[in-house]
């Protein structure tokens, strides 16, 4: 559960809310812990929330990473079991 | 493997692993403690002992907030779903540590018990909304990469006035732990674990910053590499490590400078510390009570303190006999010193909270094969992949 996955940002929404991409599943996270956060921008995603800004290149490399690990499978599948 | 092609992890994995056993001095023996369970499960994930000279060796940290956690607060937890009927919202994570007598959450669900597994503490605060008749309350674990959404949580439900959500709080400082490990004279009777150096925690760092561990540093001579996940990045921080051992250096040094700065996330600290103070002290599992080294809810805030809103019992909690949790977390034992290790306890049947998580050393070890010989050739490695 000490995981961060990035994502990008694919739309802003009220209440410091926005949608996040990952490999396709789309999420609704809260970015009230970072500023100035805009569509295209890629973050660090821990329990529904963004951390931290990343730049698009380490995003790819991390996922490309995580996708060959099998960790991508077992962070998404957490995601969506929790999805209460 | 696409990663391998792309940017030739493979040649720079090789490449360091030989600067590593180049640098690392032939009459000398490192011992690097990974703080951080995220760290252990990459280093067996990707087999990153066995890219090391046998001098330089991983001793597995207490940094898995699930496996940390006291048995007594488990129980607190079961209690608060079982005795007081409230919908109980935790991390998927905490729903399969047993307690004492074995009894854990997804037990005490199976019994009928409103249990909730969520991903996020925004699913607490929506099933609050939903359940204005009951009460809610959110089991809170984590290091302080995950108390800021806790924090948020809290604020969001004042300003809303959700009256019937609560926070069972036992979020847990990272930087206190490292300095109690070190502090020799609390261990008896192993003893404290032997540490030359620590790889610092990269998610942890994002939020608190490079700056807390300089404490640690320099009082105990020790240094602190901050490092990220990935199997090279962990492979350039233990030569980091090892060139400060040699120097005769004990600084804290940023490996993960791509996201971690020396300050941190100053907006996610500035709401942490408007709804959470630090502790006098908290019990860890295996670090015994530990000063200033968890946080609670602040008295502004009291409403949304589960520990006060509701009076849970004093009760006589018991680890499972046999586990030797404690002294692995504090890196004096290695999973397969366990008894019960691989026979009676399994990841299908946990009994400790090393083996649930899958950032537990012992679910680690057993995951990753290297229990079936103890050292070298289990792993899965990098290269094996296609
Ligand atoms: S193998 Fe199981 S019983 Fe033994 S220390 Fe690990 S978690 Fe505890």
């Amino acid at each position: 559960m000490c995981l961060a996955i990035p994502a990008k940002v694919t739309a802003l929404e009220a209440g410091d809310m926005a949608v996040v991409a990952f490999e396709g599943v789309k999420k609704r996270i809260s970015v009230a812990l970072v500023d100035d956060i805009d569509v295209g921008d890629y973050v660090l995603v821990h329990v529904g929330y963004a951390l931290h800004r990343v730049s698009e290149e380490d995003a790819m490399r991390t996922l490309a990473l995580m996708g060959e690990a099998g960790i991508l499978t077992e962070e998404l599948q957490e995601m969506k079991e929790g999805a209460a | 493997m696409k990663y391998v092609d792309e940017f030739r992890a493979r040649d720079l994995a090789e490449k360091l692993a030989r600067q590593i056993a180049h640098e690392a001095r032939p009459d000398q023996d490192y011992h690097f403690m990974e703080f951080c369970g995220g760290h252990t499960h990459a280093i067996f994930r990707y087999g990153v002992q066995d890219l090391m000279p046998d001098n330089v060796e991983f001793v597995h940290g207490p940094g898995c907030p699930v496996c940390v956690l006291p048995v007594r607060r488990l129980d607190d937890a079961v209690e608060l779903a079982e005795k007081f009927g409230v919908i109980l919202c935790t991390y998927g994570d905490m729903m399969r540590v047993p307690g004492t007598k074995q009894r854990s959450l997804i037990r005490a669900k199976a019994d009928g018990a409103d249990v909730r597994m969520i991903y996020s503490t925004q699913d607490a605060l929506k099933i609050a909304r939903e359940n204005p008749d009951r009460e809610v309350v959110f089991f809170a674990i984590g290091f302080e990469t995950t108390t800021p959404p806790t924090a948020v949580a809290i604020l969001q439900a004042e300003a809303e006035g959700l009256k019937n959500f609560s926070v069972f709080c036992n979020h847990v400082l990272t930087p206190a732990a490292i300095a109690h490990l070190l502090d020799s004279d609390d261990f008896a009777p192993d003893g404290p674990a032997r540490i030359d150096g620590f790889l610092g925690p990269s998610h942890v760092s994002t939020v608190i910053g490079s700056k807390p561990y300089e404490g640690a540093a320099e009082k105990y001579d020790k240094p602190v590499v901050i490092a990220g996940f990935e199997p090279l990045d962990v492979m350039q921080s233990v030569l980091m490590l090892i060139r400060q051992v040699n120097e005769g250096r004990h600084e804290v040094e940023n490996e993960y400078t791509r996201v971690v700065t020396r300050e941190g996330n100053k907006k996610a600290q500035a709401l942490v510390d408007k709804v959470l103070e630090v502790r006098d002290d908290f019990e860890w599992r295996g670090l015994g009570t530990v000063a200033f080294s968890a946080l609670k809810i602040r008295d502004a805030y009291a409403f949304f303190d589960a520990e006060k809103r509701f009076d849970v019992s004093e009760k006589r909690s018991r680890e499972t006999k046999s586990c030797e949790c404690p002294a692995i977390l504090r890196g004096v034992k290695k999973p397969t010193e366990c008894k019960l290790f691989g026979t009676v306890c399994t990841p299908d049947n946990p009994m400790g909270s090393c083996m649930v998580s899958s950032e537990g050393a012992c679910a680690a070890y057993w995951t990753y094969g290297r229990f079936r010989d103890g050292n070298k050739t289990g792993a899965k490695r990098p290269e094996a992949a296609e």
